[in-house]
């Protein structure tokens, strides 16, 4: 159970501005049926760049319809170069706080909102992930830019925290490598040498784990062996994907890492994408051998 | 407020007799059974008796019931001791919806040099035989398969899947945490070799479990220790819970016919109610083969954390395949597995009920649930 402030509660039982606006001249949407949460934000803006109206919908759990909803009540009456400075802890904040797992619902409410703002201005709605950064964790669509500004307004030092602000390295993990190298690098920039190097150890440690595993697999395939495993496998997988509008590309086998290029069809949704992914990888683990892993790469 | 409990797949309430009976093992009879004084020797019949109690639901001989801590305990010893016992095989059967106790163990293995076949479902959670068949190698050590599944209650073919495995020489078990007290399981003609229960899923309290092992069936202790359980589990005998766990199979026993007719009625009468008054909501899983008790409910668009704390205010207990609420970021492996598109998976609501729920609280669930749900449909962005 989930120990949500008596604020949550009530924003979620009795939510304020549920529901969508027929006027509404700044719309900003954010998140997905698979991510899990997802916010239409909708906003009034007069001439004098004053948000007159704000109200939400929202598909998500109770704090993420909390968050929503505090949001609007925050927005009602500010100038839109205010409201471009909420942050996602000020959102947290007016709730009373959120349990940390929960803290990613803030960050949509953020997200929404300069989403709506941008639209308003007249800027390109495209998603979030693609227009800025690097897109790092594709299980749940988010950017560098995203992971290092969850870091900065937050004061972030693990990488626990990032899944818990942003999301990212919550599904299959295959990111979390890239995280912990964004929040080593942040917080040296931040001067948070001990904070970046117990990051850095984690990941050597992580590391060492890793290779004790593959050392003690069973004898295992020779390269030569593998290689030619992962081909023919790859031969019975493609037709299967191109079926399906998609492809994948063979790109290196690099000891047990084979790293694939994934094109087509599946390529915009990072869902089906990571879908995609696991399947190679349970087929290719299947076909020839337990602990391979599959890397993608992209174009 | 009244609490209505649709969640017993999840813990089930102490049966008063299951209470009355542990009670005189705190107060006076608390001595060890393995002592040479009568006080403590005295004991000992008790959990004799408690042992022919759990045989009889399964029509076991009482030398094959091993008491252990919980459910999860009797599948980490199942495992154990088929690896143990077979140290040249590497290779385990099981599939994509076991319960973590199974998962988790499975993938520890996996680390350790074992190769692991997770059989895949289909979209109304069912294994295919064939894929089963195919999987099943000289290599394969054990074949670890749930009798009933926790999420959305599905029973598997297990009598045949045994068989099968049997045919070939290889080990068979069954985590039957779910199946327990409410499929008719009897060990006499289903020849599984190694069979996991759990005390708080019939009506026991938490921590207590029996691993049944067929007779002949090679084992290896995986909690080393005493001579208790005759060699088989170290550790001084949890007496309170082991008699209790007793009198709860003998009370699931003589409910079975209940569970499966009364409970399944009200189980239908509550699902075809939410059917008929939600729109656009579905049952996860296969209702040709399921648990009495359980119906898994999709409801298009919204989000099961949601819907679970609406459902609170009113008093109503259920679970939820959803990310939100186990702490986790995705949807349950099982609905997952499954293939149950996004738009469903999220709010994917589990009611379970047993024998002690009643038409009226079925009927107030029927009556206020359509609400719950409009509410948060009103609230979603997404209407198609
Ligand atoms: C199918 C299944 N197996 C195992 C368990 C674990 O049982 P226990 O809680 O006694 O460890 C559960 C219960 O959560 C279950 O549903
Ligand atoms: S969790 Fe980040 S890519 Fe899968």
């Amino acid at each position: 159970m989930w120990n949500y402030s008596q604020k949550v509660q009530d924003f979620f039982l009795k939510p304020h501005n549920a529901g969508p606006m027929e006027d509404a001249n700044a719309i900003g949407e954010v998140g997905s049926l698979a991510c899990g949460d997802a916010l239409k934000l909708y906003l009034k803006i007069n001439d004098e760049g004053v948000i007159e109206k704000a109200s939400f919908e929202t598909f998500g759990c109770a704090s993420a319809i909390a968050s929503s909803s505090i949001l609007t009540d925050m927005v009602i009456g500010m100038k839109v170069d205010d409201a471009l400075k909420i942050t996602n802890a000020d959102i947290a904040k007016a709730l009373d706080g959120l349990p940390r797992e929960k803290m990613h619902c803030s960050v949509m409410g953020q997200e929404a909102l300069e989403a709506a703002i941008r639209n308003w201005k007249g800027e390109p709605a495209v998603p979030h992930a693609q227009e800025e950064g690097k897109l790092v964790c594709k299980c749940f669509n988010v950017t560098d830019q995203t992971i290092i500004k969850a870091i900065r307004e937050n004061n972030l030092t693990t990488l626990e925290d990032i899944t818990a602000f942003t999301k990212a390295g919550g599904a299959c993990g295959s990111c979390l490598d890239e995280i912990s190298e964004i929040l080593e690098a942040e917080l040296r920039r931040q001067g948070k040498g001990t904070a970046a190097a117990s990051v850095a150890e984690d990941v050597a440690h992580n590391e060492k784990v890793a290779a004790a595993h593959a050392e003690e697999a069973t004898g295992g395939l020779t390269n030569i062996e593998r290689m030619q495993k992962v081909m023919a496998a790859m031969q019975l997988i493609r037709p299967q994907l191109q079926a399906d509008g998609g492809d994948v590309r063979l790109v290196d086998i690099s000891g047990k890492v084979v790293s694939v290029q994934l094109t087509g069809h599946c390529g915009g949704c990072p869902a089906s994408q990571a879908t995609l992914h696991q399947i190679i990888e349970s087929i290719l683990r299947m076909q020839v051998e337990p602990d391979i892993v599959v890397k993608e790469v992209k174009a | 407020m009244q609490v209505i409990y649709f969640d017993n797949n999840a813990t089930t309430k102490v049966a008063p007799e299951v209470t009355e009976a542990m009670l005189p093992f705190f107060t006076e009879l608390w001595g060890n059974p393995s002592s040479m004084h009568t006080f403590g020797g005295q004991v000992a019949k008790y959990v004799d008796q408690a042992r022919e109690q759990v045989a009889d639901l399964f029509n076991a001989k009482p030398q094959e019931i091993l008491f252990t801590s919980c459910g999860t305990e009797s599948d980490n010893t199942a495992i154990w001791s088929a690896l143990q016992t077979q140290p040249d095989k590497k290779h385990i059967v099981t599939t994509a919806v076991e319960h973590p106790a199974i998962l988790e163990t499975a993938a520890f293995w996996e680390r350790n040099g074992y190769t692991v076949t997770r059989l895949g479902v289909d979209e109304k959670g069912n294994l295919d035989l064939e894929e089963y068949a195919n999987a099943l190698t000289p290599d394969t050590d054990i074949v670890s398969i749930m009798y009933a599944n926790n999420e959305v209650g599905n029973i598997y073919p297990i009598p045949k899947m045994a068989e099968m495995a049997k045919e070939r020489g290889i080990l068979f078990h069954t985590d039957a945490v779910q199946a327990a007290g409410k499929v008719d399981i009897d060990l006499a003609k289903v020849p599984v070799d190694m069979l996991s229960i759990s005390g708080h899923k019939i009506h026991c309290p938490k921590g207590i479990g029996m691993l049944y092992i067929r007779k002949g069936v090679l084992f290896r202790p995986f909690i080393r220790g005493g001579h208790q359980e005759s060699g088989r589990r170290g550790g001084t005998e949890n007496v309170p819970y082991i008699v209790g766990l007793g009198k709860a199979c003998q009370l699931a026993k003589e409910h079975m016919a209940e569970e499966q007719t009364r409970v399944a009625a009200l189980r239908d009468r509550l699902e075809a109610g939410i059917l008929a008054h939600v729109p656009e909501c579905k049952v996860n899983g296969d209702p040709a083969h399921r648990l009495p008790g359980t119906t898994n409910i999709a409801f298009r668009n919204i989000e099961g954390e949601a819907v679970l704390l609406m459902l609170d205010r009113l008093g109503i207990c259920a679970s939820s395949g959803s990310a939100c609420t186990s702490g986790s970021l995705e949807p349950s492996h099982v609905l997952k597995a499954m293939n149950v598109p996004f738009k469903y998976a999220h709010s994917s609501t589990r009611f379970s009920l047993c024998r002690y729920n009643t038409e009226e609280e079925v009927d107030f669930a029927i009556e206020h649930i359509p609400a719950v749900i409009k509410t948060l449909r009103d609230l979603s962005p997404f209407k198609d």
